[in-house]
């Protein structure tokens, strides 16, 4: 079928190798169709003049609003109701102190060194434990995940400690390691332990295998193949993996630092409820989130720095 | 032209294959099949699909052992496989010199990327270039080695028409300038004719067919010879081409 060497209005249309069915089909879907080649040679006389529709430039629309502007006003709301309530009585100070109030100590805590102190001790705290368990969930998942005799022995007991809550595990690690800093380390290590595991085990059976015979043929070794292939290839479920160990680490340092602590945010917090200062506690719960974003963000960063091979990575 | 008749065996080969045979569950993939590619020569292989051939092509290469009979293969011998399969975490010099033996220099890389026009992606992630560019990059990563055997997997099954056309004259150049002896897997008849010296249908888990492919180079898609020999292959693949070949 010729398209448009008609000319215009040609008494005798062009449709002579079009079967009766298609020419039935043709005309019923002139109306609804727009500018299918196949019947515009077929009736480009008759047809009515189409009623256009301008499609408007999505930006031109309305004025905008800076997306951060936006996205800041729900929480800034929401401190202004809180400040109103406080300020008019409604939200009374031994419920939850008014934000003036808990700025006012944020600065005096910062002030005379008590929350730089617990900071640093629960940070200390949360470092150590972080690092021995990734120590331990990297290496067990390497043993399981790279040798199929390591899986067999590794895993399935592995598997058999992570279905127990690690913050139960508090009392015993109490009468083992006494109350000195080495019990809240280790609760920290086994919260972070797990996820490593978990995630760096399914990053190393979870490399493409056609990548990994790729290697083969350009002629690796075995121990070049993990260098090369296998260990980068692990690297964006690793990342997942500490990830959620981070978000653990802080979850297990407030339970340890709670059941009994001399120093720390959780320290802190503990004799803030002895006196009923709830600013204090907002203040240390402020902190435990500042941290975590801030541990967040150092994870991302190294996403960021690591993955940026992957196609999926959008950020820059 | 086309024959049946096996050659006797030349004293240098560069695959030397005999009585190979290739099972899976018990079911020969591969039976007691007979090759010999001499060195520098060019052999396409065709087959439907389950035929054998990439079967065939990855036990030339190395990857599937589970054989018995006899094989023999170059030392220094080279994959491109129909992905590119580059290592996504690398950039392109890096792909290149995986697997090299020593700590080659990036140089290395570069020349490599420069013959098969690549060299200003040198320094680019895998994940920024197109089909062709990534095929291009996985021919350099195979030439890199200097192969005496180049083993090319449908180099070109998944390049768009046009990528295809240039991809089939880079190879076709490559080969000439390396003087490789290489054993191409393809579907596609015109592509085995347009660069092979001896086409190999397979079927049944042996080589069927032979055809050798005395047209001069560069060879004329147009040529009436050129239509004759597709032709014929293609009635050996069990496709008719009656209306095609006129």
């Amino acid at each position: 079928m010729s398209i448009s060497h008609a000319p215009p209005g040609s008494p005798e249309p062009d449709i002579s190798d079009m079967s009766p069915q298609d020419h039935r089909r043709a005309e019923g879907d002139t109306e609804a169709a727009t500018g299918v080649p196949a019947d515009a040679d077929a009736d480009f006389g008759q047809r009515a003049p189409l009623d256009l529709a301008p499609i408007v430039p999505a930006s031109s629309r309305r004025t905008r609003v800076p997306r951060w502007l936006r996205r800041a006003t729900g929480p800034l709301v929401l401190l202004a109701l809180w400040q109103l309530l406080s300020s008019t009585g409604l939200l009374t100070p031994d419920v939850l102190a008014s934000p003036g109030r808990i700025a006012e100590v944020a600065r005096d805590l910062v002030a005379d060194g008590s929350l730089t102190d617990a900071m640093g001790t629960s940070l200390r705290r949360v470092a150590a434990g972080l690092l021995l368990g990734t120590l331990t969930g990297t290496g067990l998942a390497l043993v399981s995940g790279l040798f199929r005799v390591g899986e067999d022995l590794v895993d399935a007991p592995v598997q058999m400690l992570r279905t127990v809550p690690f913050v139960g595990l508090i009392p015993l690690f109490i009468i083992w390691f006494g109350i000195g800093e080495a019990p809240k380390v280790a609760i920290i290590t086994l919260g972070v332990t797990f996820p490593l595991y978990l995630n760096v085990y399914a990053g190393i059976r979870g490399v493409d295998a056609q990548l990994i015979e790729a290697g083969e043929s350009l002629g690796l070794s075995r121990w070049g193949l993990v260098r090369h292939v296998v260990l980068p290839g692990a690297l964006p479920g690793a990342m997942t993996g500490l990830r959620y160990s981070l978000g653990i680490a802080w979850l297990a340092l407030v339970f340890a630092e709670q059941v009994n602590a001399d120093s720390g945010i959780g320290f802190l917090m503990v004799q803030a409820r002895d006196f009923l200062r709830t600013d204090v506690i907002v203040v240390c719960l402020i902190v435990y989130a500042f941290l975590g974003l801030l541990a967040d963000f150092v994870v991302r960063s190294l996403e960021r720095l690591l993955l940026q091979w992957r196609p999926t990575f959008t950020g820059r | 032209m086309a024959t049946d008749v096996h050659r006797p065996v030349t004293p240098v080969s560069a695959v030397r294959v005999e009585g190979l045979t290739r099972s899976f569950d018990g079911r020969a993939v591969i039976d007691d099949l007979r090759l010999d590619v001499r060195p520098g020569e060019f052999v396409a292989l065709l087959g439907r699909s389950g035929c054998g051939k990439s079967t065939l092509l990855r036990i030339l290469a190395g990857l599937d052992r589970d054989i018995e009979g006899t094989v023999l293969v170059p030392r220094r011998k080279a994959v491109a496989f129909q992905a590119p399969r580059l290592m996504p975490w690398k950039k392109v010099w890096r792909n290149v010199l995986l697997g090299l033996p020593g700590k080659p220099e990036r140089a290395v890389a570069d020349r490599a990327l420069e013959e098969v026009g690549l060299s200003h992606r040198s320094d680019a992630w895998p994940k920024t270039l197109s089909g062709g560019e990534a095929q291009r990059a996985s021919l350099a990563r195979a030439l890199v080695r200097e192969p005496d055997l180049l083993l090319l997997d449908e180099p070109f099954g998944a390049l768009d028409a046009l990528t295809r056309i240039k991809a089939q004259r880079l190879v076709g150049e490559l080969w000439q300038r390396r003087g490789c002896a290489v054993l191409l897997v393809t579907h596609d008849v015109e592509e085995a004719v347009l660069l092979a010296d001896r086409v190999l249908v397979m079927d049944d888990g042996v080589i069927a067919h032979e055809q050798e492919i005395d047209l001069d180079r560069p060879r004329d898609i147009t040529d009436p010879r050129f239509a004759e020999l597709r032709a014929g292959l293609l009635e050996r693949l069990g496709v008719d081409t009656t209306a095609d070949a006129a």
